[in-house]
């Protein structure tokens, strides 16, 4: 193909695997993110640049919980095995130690504090530095994360590993070899996609119904494979692709009129003011 | 040099983000004084292109290949690469569109690039282009500055600028861009779009909306909300968490994944504004939120606030309106 480069990882080094009508084993990559949890108060840190941290629970990032449950129903359906990964803080432990209670059969944490704030680019280079030798046949990830929604690092890691990728899905089916799937398109329009293996889905948010982890979960977890690599093992830079420089409080787009009292009196309030002042009822 | 705008031509015609994003492009073209460029990629597009080059552009540019027919991540990333090579703009633009968040990110990463997707405001003073977008669900607004050598790439939110209607006089030169695909080189195939439900609400007609998110925590609790938009004359929606947890179908979810609504009412319950949330609504008249979190970024659109909790303010609404009947 014209414009056509060398693949930064040659493609013959990833999905050595055959996967043939359910009989073979697929060999699957989850990317989780550890994030605040959704109902965190988030201020911006004084010293500027990120946020305080202090206090916040952490939790693994919600679109990556559906895309962990669909690599696990994967393996269950065809066999293989399912790697979690995160690239994080140590604090990000927790959240693989997690997707291994939840039925994930090994984990490896990149670390770095400096990935809680990294921005996709940065972080797919890590990623795919790691998974290089791994040789998966399927990567999955969340179509987003919680905290800096770039929606993008696995698209970019496809990029990087010279896979074919597709994001939004909905549904994922596996027969020889290919990838049969639904993707979500804009206002109600869901579209088919097939493709070959090796490849990265992005997926949809409300895909499948998570799992929990079950004690027994938990307790076989703590037997599992857990590594570590650093960026230095790695051997990346995590210089940032491009300068998060202020963090702030958006501005108010509107004078909000705040009703106060008792619930029944802001309720009382609120309906007077809709058929009096906005005429809206 | 230029600004390029990738605008999107579909089975539906244009996407209309494309336009808001050719209007946020034009002041930032001005300020780095650069010519705006659009580029369209596709088959059959030549009255499309008539009505590109009609736009407040200084150039339109076509990329038409039978590969572009049908979208395919593989098929758009080559052939866009090929056209940025050739242009070598400072500035590569496109709509946060779902078929962008499907290929402009690996696009990007094959310059080596970082790209600023889902920006809500985007401004540049050489040397530097700052995306303004917003973090943690709404809660904070960042800015991300791109500098250095080589086009900066970077996608915009719905509602990033008001869309220029009208047509220019005299139409812009339009110059078409052969490219080269290689079929074999497709690896992602595409297939059959549909639609699942026939009968699905249109809530973009409806006058009031009575929204939920995840503050209704139940799914037993959704009959009071739905108590209430009855008495309202309102229908019911939702945000995606609600519709991802089943408890209300899809064609209810309001938002970046689902339908855009502008009612004279949109009334908020339990939700807390994240980004994807918001841009499906904030077109509406009149916005009130009820949320027990004070620091919720829905109160930043709302006209009426109710800090408090959703399980004793909407039975007070039910109670009062039904006493008004």
């Amino acid at each position: 193909m014209p414009g056509s480069r060398p693949l930064p990882y040659g493609r013959g080094s990833v999905g050595n695997h055959r996967v043939d009508g359910g009989s073979d084993l697929v060999k699957i990559v989850v990317c989780v993110k550890q994030v605040p949890a959704r109902d965190s108060v988030i201020r911006a840190s004084t010293a500027g640049g990120w946020i305080e941290t202090e206090d916040l629970t952490l939790e693994m990032n919600e679109p990556d919980a559906y895309a962990l449950e669909e690599a696990l129903r994967v393996k269950e359906e065809h066999g293989g095995e399912v790697l979690a990964v995160s690239a994080g803080p140590e604090s990000a432990s927790s959240t693989l130690r997690e997707a291994l209670a939840k039925g994930a059969d090994r984990a490896l944490l990149i670390e770095d504090e400096r990935f809680a704030r990294a921005d996709p680019l940065t972080t797919a280079r890590a990623l795919a530095a790691a998974l290089k030798d791994e040789s998966p046949d399927l990567i999955l990830t969340g179509l987003q994360s919680d905290d800096t929604g770039f929606g993008q690092t696995g698209v970019v890691l496809a990029e990087l590993l010279g896979l074919p990728a597709a994001t939004i899905i909905m549904e994922v089916a596996l027969a020889d070899g290919r990838l049969r799937l639904k993707r979500e398109l804009e206002s109600g329009w869901f579209q088919r996609v097939e493709m070959p293996l090796p490849a990265l889905l992005t997926i949809q948010s409300g895909i499948n119904k998570p799992r929990y982890a079950t004690l027994m979960g938990i307790k076989r977890s703590k037997k599992k494979p857990f590594d570590r690599k650093t960026a230095g093992d790695l051997g990346i830079g995590l210089d940032q692709a491009v300068e998060l420089r202020r963090l702030y409080v958006p501005e108010k787009e509107k004078q909000t009129q705040f009703l106060s009292g008792s619930a029944r009196e802001q309720a009382a309030q609120l309906i007077e003011k809709l058929r009096f002042e906005a005429r809206v009822l | 040099m230029s600004v390029v705008v990738v605008v999107e031509h579909g089975p539906e015609g244009w996407h209309k983000m494309s336009w808001e994003t050719l209007a946020a492009a034009r002041p930032v073209a001005s300020a780095l004084g650069l010519p705006l460029v659009a580029a369209v990629a596709g088959s059959d597009l030549n009255e499309a292109a008539a009505e590109l080059a009609r736009r407040d552009v200084d150039e339109a540019v076509v990329i038409e290949h039978e590969l572009l027919a049908g979208y395919s991540s593989d098929a758009y990333t080559q052939a866009l690469r090929q056209v940025i090579e050739e242009l070598s703009p400072r500035l590569v633009l496109f709509p946060h569109t779902y078929q962008v968040r499907d290929f402009a990110p690996r696009l990007a990463a094959s310059f080596g690039k970082p790209f600023v997707s889902d920006a809500v405001a985007v401004s540049g003073v050489e040397p530097e282009i700052v995306f303004v977008r917003r973090l943690f669900q709404g809660k904070l607004s960042a800015d991300f500055v791109a500098a250095g050598e080589g086009p900066v790439f970077g996608s915009l939110q719905a509602g990033a600028a008001r869309a220029e209607e009208g047509e220019a006089a005299d139409p812009a030169p339009l110059r078409k861009i052969e490219v080269s695909l290689d079929a074999a080189s497709i690896r992602v195939q595409p297939g059959e779009r549909f639609r699942e439900a026939d009968d699905a609400v249109d809530l973009s007609s409806a006058e009031r909306i009575v929204s939920v998110g995840r503050g209704i925590k139940d799914q037993d609790n959704i009959a009071v909300a739905g108590e209430l938009a009855e008495l309202l004359g309102a229908e019911l929606a939702a945000s995606r968490p609600i519709c991802d947890n089943g408890w209300l179908p899809l064609d209810r979810q309001v938002g970046s994944s689902g339908q855009s609504v502008s009612p004279k009412l949109y009334l908020a319950l339990g939700i807390s504004g994240a980004i994807q949330h918001v841009v499906g609504m904030k077109g509406a008249q009149t916005i009130v939120a009820v949320n027990k979190d004070e620091s919720a970024p829905i109160f930043e659109i709302a006209d009426y606030g109710v800090v408090g909790d959703l399980f004793e303010v909407v039975p007070a609404m039910v109670e009062i309106l039904k006493k008004a009947e």
